[in-house]
């Protein structure tokens, strides 16, 4: 599955993210592969909000595409 | 003082040392700068607004301030900054959201890893408990290897402290591995910071030594990581977790369906306060009763007294848009209440933390015309001077996505001078005509938004922002903000107006503004359908935008020969300042490429709208027209972009 696939209120564990720069970026929010966050928000056709503690980060939805996840809960 | 890149020049007295504070965005790191120096900084809440890097003296030593990051590298211009600032310090303070302890432990990793010497202060360190985390102080600071200070800094807590231990900064614990690393190329390049850099794959440092940029930049990134959620496992411990008023107001500000509602309540009262306040009752004392009523008479005498009015220096001087009239009156008396009074709004929204969430909000509109969210900050400024939102497009991801922000601000987006005078003539018509005027500039944005997202080459960057949490902005920090924000535009922009002032100057000297007029009336008055005199308008409309749209209110026009006028002094060419501006942030070339087309195609779409009347014959029909087009180009932006989609590794965050 990928990120933009994601609902409201889901668990998700990020298993790949398809852009070396974007994975530095993700490490350093500590939203890193391999993490679990959760799905905040989903804006219709626009960005999703992931949450991981109390950090909540906005990803573009094309970025969303790029970033595999696996259902948690 | 200005730094640019990597140059950052500033003096430091024999033996002082550098003392840098550190920390990621919206930390609070401008309270503990002030706390030290009593200087002022500019607080932003936004990432990637602040490029100055202010600096001051604590005692002896000198403290310099950096633009707020999540790491150091060289994926963007604050990254570059902050790094090289950092490379160069004596001791760096690391303030740290203890709130977001997991986030920003990864910088302050990063920068024990350079091997400076550290101190910690652990912010908001009272908001962290309220949400009941605990934090175990001391085991942090054994585990990081660096003193570790507790602080409220909005309240003055633990400031005292903080200086107290400056001196005990010391370089922290670093991962064995990653130690044996840096110690080969601490040898080879004599210095431990650099070779991290360099170790990371940072192109910049790497290129400065000459050597080969490592490869092992997310080998080195997890174990870091891993090692701070190792740190945070262990000193952490949370005992509630609940969802407070602040995460519900902002989730309601994201979601469409309740967040537009939001942002228009928000945008009206944004309009009542600058629109209505500031343009009109400010703008009016300011601008007729000081400068046109007291100072203009003041120095025209006082020049009057030495050279003649209407010689060819005196009309430069002192004449109609003399560059001692027309440019002190428009600067002082018009344009520094506007930004003013937009920078208020702004900074608040910003320091609220609202403006990232506007920026969520957005971006899924915005990214069909090749932007993302962040371009709605440059967007909103550019309602209030296009001149100062072309200079705001700085802080956009990509070149591709400034090309497309400022082409659009310079054609659809009217500023609040124009707005003025545009408003009072609209009123004038009936609404079906209103209607048709928006509809007009609003698809004009979205067409031309569209094709130049097909056309031009290249990808857009994707959103990729924090959302901080919602918090009352501070008053004190938000008037600092404008106050800053404000004083730094008119600097940049006054020159440019004063220029401006002097080519009109000069064309009206020579007769080169009459020969222009004149050369216009064919287009006026047999594509546009308005009257010869029209022709004036749009030359003045260069001159200051206010100009033409009021010079339109002079003429007696039929409501689609005020609409036609409208739409076309709307797309006309931005004025001079902002075409100035658009020469020295885009370059000649590509300036020189925009101009025309912006000129071309506001009497292209005028004298579309007119001719279109003239066909159908009725206001709705036009209207019909206007809006098949519109949505044309909302399917046609839906389509995926032809091309292949595959990711570049150059450019952060591709598309």
């Amino acid at each position: 599955m990928r990120l933009d696939r994601c609902r409201r209120g889901q668990n998700v564990k990020i298993s790949l993210i398809n852009n070396s720069d974007v994975r530095a970026q993700a490490i350093r929010f500590g939203i890193a592969e391999g993490e679990v966050v959760r799905c905040q928000e989903v804006l219709p056709a626009g960005p999703v909000v992931i949450r991981k503690n109390n950090q909540e980060i906005a990803i573009g939805r094309g970025l969303a595409r790029q970033i595999e996840v696996e259902f948690i809960s | 003082m200005h730094c640019h890149d990597s140059g950052i020049k500033i003096q430091i007295p024999e033996g002082a040392r550098k003392i840098v504070l550190a920390g990621n965005p919206n930390v609070g790191k401008s309270v503990f700068f002030n706390a030290l120096t009593g200087l002022y900084v500019d607080v932003s809440n936004y990432p990637g607004t602040t490029l100055e890097i202010s600096h001051g003296k604590y005692g002896q030593d000198v403290v310099i301030d950096t633009p707020g990051v999540y790491g150091i590298s060289s994926f963007n211009d604050e990254e570059k900054i902050a790094r090289d600032i950092i490379l160069g310090a004596d001791v760096v303070i690391n303030i740290v959201d203890a709130v977001h302890l997991e986030r920003d432990l990864f910088l302050t990793q990063q920068v024990i890893d350079t091997g400076v010497p550290v101190v910690v202060a652990l912010n908001m360190i009272d908001e962290s408990q309220h949400q009941g985390r605990k934090i175990e102080i001391d085991l942090l600071s054994d585990l990081l290897g660096v003193p570790v200070v507790p602080t409220v800094a909005t309240r003055k807590t633990g400031i005292d402290e903080l200086k107290a231990v400056i001196d005990r900064a010391r370089p922290g614990h670093i991962e064995p591995d990653l130690h044996s690393r840096l110690h080969i190329m601490h040898d080879r390049v004599g210095n431990q910071g650099e070779a991290l850099l360099i170790l990371e794959g940072d192109p910049i440092v790497a290129q400065r030594h000459g050597v080969e940029a490592g490869t092992d930049r997310e080998e080195i990134y997890l174990q870091r990581r891993a090692r701070v959620n190792d740190i945070v496992g262990h000193v952490v411990s949370q005992s509630k977790e609940g969802a407070s008023f602040g995460t519900l107001l902002g989730r309601l500000m994201i979601q469409p369906l309740t967040g537009i509602p939001i942002l228009s309540v928000f945008l009206y009262l944004m309009y009542k306060f600058i629109g209505v306040v500031i343009a009109g009752d400010v703008v009016g004392f300011t601008e007729e009763t000081i400068m046109i009523g007291k100072y203009e008479p003041f120095v025209r005498g006082l020049v009057g007294r030495f050279i003649a009015e209407n010689s060819a220096l005196g009309t430069i001087l002192i004449g109609e848009f003399g560059v001692l009239t027309m440019t002190v009156t428009y600067i002082l008396g018009l344009l520094l209440p506007l930004v003013l009074g937009f920078y208020l709004a702004l900074s608040s929204f910003e320091d609220s933390g609202y403006l990232p969430r506007i920026a969520a909000l957005s971006d899924r509109a915005l990214s069909a015309i090749g932007l993302n969210g962040r371009a709605v900050i440059p967007i909103i400024l550019g309602f209030g001077c296009v001149t100062l939102a072309t200079i705001v497009t700085r802080l956009l991801g990509s070149e591709r996505e400034r090309k497309i922000a400022i082409f659009l601000l310079g054609l659809a987006i009217p500023c609040s001078a124009q707005l003025a005078v545009i408003a009072g003539l609209i009123s004038r018509v009936s609404g079906l005509y209103m209607t048709l005027y928006v509809l007009v500039i609003f698809t004009v944005l979205v067409v031309v938004g569209t094709l130049l997202n097909k056309f031009l080459p290249g990808e857009s960057t994707d959103l990729l922002i924090d959302l901080p949490p919602l918090r009352l902005p501070r008053i004190e920090n938000v008037i600092k903000k404008t106050v800053t924000k404000s004083y730094h535009f008119l600097i940049e922009a006054t020159p440019l107006f004063a220029l401006g002032a002097l080519f009109i100057g000069l064309l009206q000297v020579t007769g080169l503004l009459t020969v222009f007029q004149k050369a216009l009336q064919p287009f006026t008055v047999g594509w546009l359908g308005l009257p010869k005199e029209a022709s004036t308008v749009f030359i003045m409309g260069f001159v200051r935008r206010d100009f033409g749209a009021a010079g339109l209110s002079q003429m007696p026009l039929t409501e689609v020969q005020t609409i036609v006028g409208l739409i076309t002094i709307t797309l006309f060419v931005p004025c001079i300042a902002s075409t100035l501006i658009l020469f020295k942030e885009r370059g000649r070339r590509e300036a020189l490429i925009m101009w025309p087309a912006i000129l071309s195609i506001a009497f292209l779409i005028g004298g579309l709208v007119y001719q279109a009347y003239r066909l159908f014959g009725s206001v709705e029909a036009v209207i019909g027209a206007v809006f098949g087009v519109l949505l044309v180009a909302v399917i046609i932006g839906k389509m995926p972009k032809s091309g292949n989609r595959t990711i570049t590794g150059g450019k952060s965050y591709v598309k």
